[in-house]
């Protein structure tokens, strides 16, 4: 597609604008003439450097710059938030992790308390700009940033800073099954992202994969977006996610049902329905028990993988940990990754809840900025009553995972050392 | 295993239910079975009737002190509480709404149980807003008093 002219565009997540010109590129497009190389690149010097503007970023950062540090954030997105921004549900959680606020509410007074920072000269948000690689960086860690422009120009950044927080989340897993690649078969993750922050419905009629807590709050945002869900499969003997989740889809006439899911999607030119399929105690589909569900959207709940390449180009060392949905960089009890100065937080050091991610955010944030020399009985405190908090979030049953996600990266850790 | 855990349904045997006469007067119940770690009920409560031991564990209200104000119904984020009433013959349903369009007083709708089938009409006597969640009171015949949780407008 050519947006305005300009060919080999990612039409789909171009903002809309008065007087935009999209029309379809029949052909490979001629390499423009633009000047890559004779531009020449420009420098930024930071002390702490973030990576992702989601929940664990932008808690990092703003911990970071209240407690002294200058702070870069850098998310590839148009706007700060990450997630959040298509979270429309009511968080869970305590007071002083805004339990009973929506996300979308959240992101909104986080974003304020950036842009107070950026005001104040504590903190810098670039947007719409992907850390590329890291680099050489003469004992300091530096970074090449592209920033996308309105007029499809590019700059490239060259970022130096004393210490780096990868926050830059997950990626949603797929599944095998004839048919998957069939347009109207999506990640979860992308119908909240069409339906609450792009406001297009992905279809009429879901079948949601995936009974987790996102395959059943996604299930409830597409009711209240209109859409038909004609039902819930899950492959394991019992729901993931919370009951009470589960509880408002049930109470809106859409059943849940476990030890089922898809065999394939059926379709000629996109999904015109699916096979869900009985499993048995060794989760192998039992033959006979094939169902057909009339559909046009299947969609796709069914976990997360740690986003750590970043992480492995660095060189902070990796363990496969199935409790934390894959490889995860090892991390201490102050985020902090085998090498020295790079921390990690959020799902970016194993998956779990957006609470959770605010709040090793700010424990990555502040042990940055104490690790620059803003030591003080203080922070150290702050710091215990972070850690306290987080106990506190993973104690229930809900927690087990977590838990034994991060006592076996605290393991590992040990060896290491 | 619980069959909750199975389908996501529960029955009235997983909750902890109220007294006819407690009824009569109109508390909250918490219909929130799992050890998640949320405590928003707590705060609402004006009469300290919901406790916790921990931020993991399952509320308890106290009938006996719940004056059914319906606070904590539109605060709870997972919308799991509903405050029943008692009142000559009919049972008045306090619960959290989410869709459009929005019932209005006097408007019939549908009375749907757990399972989301329709068990009745109901009668809407109340539409309060608690942040971006409606609060509904919808009348019901008494015999639907524990089974009514949700409703269904047909406009």
């Amino acid at each position: 597609m050519r947006v305005d002219g300009v060919p080999n565009v990612r039409t789909c997540i171009v903002p809309l604008r008065e007087g935009i010109y999209v029309d379809m590129q029949d052909k490979l497009a001629e390499l423009p003439d633009a000047k890559f190389v004779g531009e020449p690149k420009k420098k930024i010097r930071t002390d702490v450097l973030v990576v992702g503007a989601g929940p664990a970023g932008m808690c990092a950062a703003i911990e970071s710059a209240e407690h002294g540090a200058k702070v870069l954030v850098v998310d590839e997105n148009q706007c700060v938030g990450g997630q959040l921004i298509k979270q429309t549900h009511k968080f869970f959680g305590s007071k002083q992790e805004n339990a009973g606020t929506r996300g979308i509410v959240i992101a909104k007074e986080l974003e304020n308390k950036l842009r107070e920072l950026e005001k104040n000269g504590k903190l810098k948000v670039m947007t719409d700009s992907t850390v590329i690689g890291y680099y050489e960086g003469d004992k300091r860690h530096r970074f090449g940033v592209v920033e996308r422009c309105s007029d499809y120009r590019s700059i490239l950044y060259e970022v130096d800073c004393d210490s780096v927080i990868i926050a830059c989340g997950a990626m949603e897993n797929m599944l095998l099954f004839p048919g998957n690649d069939l347009p109207g078969v999506y990640g979860a993750g992308a119908v909240q992202t069409l339906m609450n922050v792009y406001g297009v419905k992905p279809g009429k009629k879901v079948l949601m994969v995936g009974a987790g807590n996102v395959g059943l709050i996604v299930s409830y945002q597409l009711l209240q977006a209109g859409i038909d869900v004609d039902r819930v499969v899950e492959a394991a003997p019992s729901i993931g996610g919370y009951n009470v989740h589960a509880a408002k889809l049930c109470r809106c006439g859409v059943p849940i049902q476990t030890s089922r899911s898809i065999k394939e999607v059926y379709g000629k030119e996109g999904v015109e329905g699916a096979i869900v399929v009985d499993l048995d105690e060794k989760w192998q589909p039992i033959p006979g028990s094939e169902e057909k569900v009339e559909c046009d959207t299947v969609c796709l709940a069914v976990g997360l993988t740690p986003a750590i390449r970043l992480l492995s180009q660095i060189g902070a060392e990796t363990e496969f940990v199935p409790e934390a949905g894959g490889y995860v960089a090892l991390h201490d009890d102050s985020m902090q990754t085998t090498v020295k100065g790079v921390y990690v937080a959020g799902d970016s050091s194993g998956i779990e809840e957006a609470s959770t991610a605010m709040i090793e955010g700010k424990i990555a944030g502040l042990s940055a900025a104490i690790s620059l020399g803003h030591k003080s009985k203080e922070n150290q405190n702050l710091l215990q009553q972070y850690r306290k908090e987080l106990e506190k979030l993973r104690a229930g049953p809900f927690g087990e995972k977590p838990r034994a996600a991060k006592t076996k990266i605290t393991k590992f850790m040990e060896k290491k050392r | 295993m619980k069959d909750y855990e199975k389908t996501g349904v529960l029955s009235l045997k997983d909750l902890k239910l109220p007294s006819k006469k407690q009824l009569e007067k109109g508390v909250a119940i918490l219909e929130c079975v799992q050890e998640i770690p949320c405590n928003p009920c707590v705060d609402s409560c004006p009469v300290n009737a919901i406790s916790m031991k921990n931020i993991n564990a399952v509320p308890i209200n106290d009938f006996y002190k719940c004056i059914g104000c319906g606070k904590c119904v539109g605060l709870c984020p997972g919308l799991a509480i509903f405050v029943v009433k008692l009142k000559d013959g009919k049972a008045l349903i306090t619960l959290p709404y989410e869709f459009l369009p929005l019932p209005v007083v006097g408007e019939k709708v549908q009375a749907l149980d757990r399972n989301g089938k329709t068990s009745g009409t109901g009668l809407v006597k109340r539409v309060v807003k608690i942040g971006k969640t409606m609060v509904i009171t919808v009348e019901v015949d008494e015999k639907l008093a524990m089974a009514v949780r949700n409703i269904r407008v047909d406009r």
